[in-house]
């Protein structure tokens, strides 16, 4: 195993404020090891802009994110990977698609085509390596885009809401996927407002509520009973104000 | 994609470049000249023949004779062919010419609507209808660009004693452009104007205007052409514009110049007074 | 009187049998347009990126004067350039006065800043929609710019035809800096001038709806082109 670039991914005292109002109030988190930790909550909770935070995307008002101890940098950024919402594909083939993310992140010439198609026969996408990939289905562009990820081989890999508007068949489909990298030894951190997908994935659970986190704890006490409010009546289905 | 994109800039960057230097293989130079030659179609006529006979291109940049003697001063030119001997002679002055030598000449003639409102029409006396237009206060049209024509309206003027900047915009109106266009304007506004018979003999749009007034000793038009002084433009090309002013000056040449004849009407009639330029 | 009909036709019977001193113009005239297009895409499409992507103090300023430069006097221009070119002026040893290149280089000024403004407008468009993924990447602003360039480059056609349409039309920079001169400098709208200022106004005409249609005919296989690609997912 390589030594780590950016694991662990740590934030402290991070504090983002628009508006007048406190959007993400964290005080301290940090995310190491193996396994997959859903970071749950209601929508409007603070969990895209954490993620986007951690990832050094977005530069919090206050506080530090660390990546394996030093400060976000352009240059390990491919060791951490982000999966967003809505895939974001490059006007040309599936397959060129990871072609080019394998290209700009360091891939020699020589070993960029036979990981394309390793990673493509992996997420069932090898008929459609050809395709445009902005003509495929919305599973199949998600799928792509989580087959992308993988091929970069991240250390930690984030997902924001990756099925949230895709059907049962494509929510299985990259949660089967999620799982093998997961034992393959990618950390994996999935920011949902879907319980029942934090019970099918999670090893761990972060909560979080108006910006702050409530709890933390391994999956199974967590959603045997937790000790937030809150998180209580959440999985029970509440909707919180 | 990617592979015609190059494909096409490579085809492009050829041609640009083939044909740059296949200009610059073949002999030429340059004449800062008047658009009153080049709308008779005297060069579309005349370098073809020089051409053949030497081998030189002549390539020719036709302004009103104020630019034209300009850029001369520029050294963006090797010979300067323009009719305004006044200036031509200061150009030589300057040292930026050799020497000027009249070439050929024709006639200035003023052109008007066909209705004649100032009541020239026929005169011969170019000084007195110009005298009775500004009476008349009757829309004249002026070049008002520095060029050879515009200066021999000036001069004729100045002789009737009438200052016309003060009257610019009433019924006087300079269009500060070549001879063809003040033309084309002429007939739009029905006004009259001084012309080359050259251009109006070759001019297809005369609309409603006729000759008014011709055959005055004033309305003299001679030509002259100068070689550039490479003393003061280094770049000149002397050896070959000497070609092409000796192949006008030379008998030839002054014949192959009164042979031109549009609508069976001969346009300029030689008057060179040397055989050659050297 | 003139003949119009009988003038106008005379031009397409030239067209038609493809008389040479009319294809020479045509070819010349769709030269130094295109080769004015590409150098100015050179330039401006990079500037246009590069202006969409990067946050610099002057940027905003820099955008406005980019964006009023499209209206640059192509009459300014080819005065400018003029000045520059002239045997008197700064460029003159190049003695590039009065040749294709010269209108060219004239050209391609007046078209770089058209190309860069619409090319930023294309540009900040795919950069709001990739930013975050390529910075997940963690790309460099070169390649960046590249990669926007690429994506987006059917779209970038049309900041590219906008380009060759002022090219093919103008006629104030290449008759300055070209002087016109037969068989050497002369294009579509110097000779569409020059029969004007003849006179010859039936055939100036004729002459203009050849170069109008030809302008027709290059944004028709864009557009055809764009259709294409726009079915292909890649525009």
């Amino acid at each position: 195993m390589p030594e780590p670039q950016v694991l662990p991914v740590a934030a402290a005292g991070i504090v983002f404020e628009r508006d007048g109002r406190r959007l993400l109030d964290v005080a301290d988190i940090a995310f190491d090891g193996i396994g997959c930790t859903v970071v749950l909550g209601p929508n409007g909770a603070g969990k895209s802009l954490l993620l986007r935070v951690l990832a050094g995307l977005i530069e919090p008002d206050e506080g530090r994110v660390t990546w394996a101890g030093r400060a976000p940098d352009r240059e390990r950024a491919p060791r951490l990977g982000v999966v967003f919402q809505r895939p974001v594909l490059l006007r040309r083939s599936a397959r060129a698609n990871i072609i080019y993310a394998l290209k700009v992140t360091g891939t020699p010439a020589s070993r960029r085509q036979a990981k394309a198609d390793a990673v493509l026969a992996a997420a069932r996408l090898e008929d459609l390596a050809r395709s445009p990939a902005r003509l495929l289905s919305g599973g199949e562009q998600q799928r792509l885009a989580l087959a992308r990820a993988l091929a970069l081989e991240p250390e930690v890999l984030f997902l924001d809401e990756p099925t949230s508007s895709l059907d049962p068949a494509s929510t299985k489909a990259i949660e089967d996927m999620l799982k093998t990298a997961a034992l393959a030894g990618t950390r994996i951190v999935l920011v949902t407002h879907d319980t029942a997908q934090a019970r099918r994935l999670a090893d761990d659970v972060v909560f979080i509520h108006h910006g702050r986190v409530l709890e933390r704890a391994a999956a199974p006490s967590f959603f045997a009973e937790s000790t937030a409010p809150q998180a209580r009546a959440y999985l029970e289905g509440a909707i919180l104000a | 994609m990617s592979k015609i994109l190059k494909l096409l800039i490579v085809a492009v960057m050829a041609t640009a470049g083939l044909s740059a230097s296949a200009m610059a293989a073949k002999k030429f130079i340059l004449v800062q000249s008047t658009t009153s030659t080049q709308n008779s179609g005297l060069y579309e006529y005349l370098l073809p023949k020089f051409e053949k006979k030497t081998g030189i291109q002549v390539r020719v940049v036709a302004v009103g004779t104020g630019q034209a003697i300009k850029n001369a001063m520029n050294c963006d030119g090797d010979v300067l062919l323009v009719h305004a001997k006044k200036s031509e002679l200061k150009f030589v002055a300057s040292g930026y010419g050799v020497k000027r030598y009249d070439l050929m000449y024709n006639d200035f003639i003023i052109v008007g609507p066909a209705g004649d409102p100032a009541h020239v029409a026929g005169m011969k006396d170019a000084v007195a209808a110009l005298k009775k237009i500004a009476a008349a206060k009757v829309t004249f049209l002026s070049r008002g660009d520095d060029s050879g024509t515009n200066k021999k309206e000036m001069a004729l003027w100045k002789k009737a004693g009438i200052d016309v900047k003060k009257a610019s915009g009433t019924w006087y109106r300079e269009t500060g452009s070549g001879m063809g266009a003040t033309i084309n304007s002429a007939v739009g506004m029905e006004a009259y104007t001084l012309t080359d018979r050259a251009t109006w003999i070759a001019f297809k749009n005369r609309g409603d205007l006729k000759i008014a007034v011709q055959g005055d000793k004033d309305l003299f038009n001679q030509y002259g052409i100068t070689l550039i002084n490479k003393s003061k433009c280094p770049a000149v090309k002397s050896k070959l514009g000497l070609v092409f002013m000796n192949y006008l000056l030379s008998p030839h040449g002054q014949k192959v110049i009164a042979a031109y004849r549009r609508k069976n009407q001969q346009l300029f009639f030689p008057n060179a007074t040397v055989t050659s330029a050297n | 009187m003139q003949d119009f009909a009988g003038e106008f036709a005379h031009a397409f019977r030239l067209l038609l049998r493809l008389d040479p001193d009319l294809l020479a113009i045509v070819v010349l005239s769709l030269r130094v347009s295109l080769s004015a297009v590409l150098f100015a895409a050179l330039i401006g499409m990079p500037l246009g990126a590069v202006l969409a992507v990067t946050r610099f103090p002057v940027r905003r300023v820099i955008n406005v004067l980019v964006a009023a430069f499209m209206g640059l006097p192509p009459v300014v221009v080819g005065l400018l350039i003029y000045l520059l070119l002239s045997h008197a002026g700064v460029l003159g040893p190049l003695r590039l006065l009065y040749t294709p290149t010269a209108m060219i280089i004239a050209q391609a000024v007046l078209v770089t800043p058209i190309i860069a403004a619409l090319a930023r407008q294309t540009i900040e468009d795919v950069h709001g929609e990739y930013a975050e993924q390529l910075a997940v990447f963690g790309i460099g602003p070169w390649q960046k710019v590249t990669t926007l360039l690429w994506d987006a480059r059917f779209s970038l056609l049309t900041a590219l035809l906008a380009g060759f349409g002022r090219a093919i039309a103008e006629v104030g920079a290449v008759i300055i800096v070209g002087g016109n001169i037969n068989h050497v400098t002369r294009v579509m709208t110097t000779t569409i001038a020059l029969e004007t200022s003849k006179g010859n106004l039936a055939l100036a005409l004729g002459l203009g709806v050849i170069l109008v249609t030809i302008a027709v005919a290059v944004n028709a296989l864009v557009f055809a082109l764009r259709a294409t690609a726009v079915r292909t997912a890649h525009a």
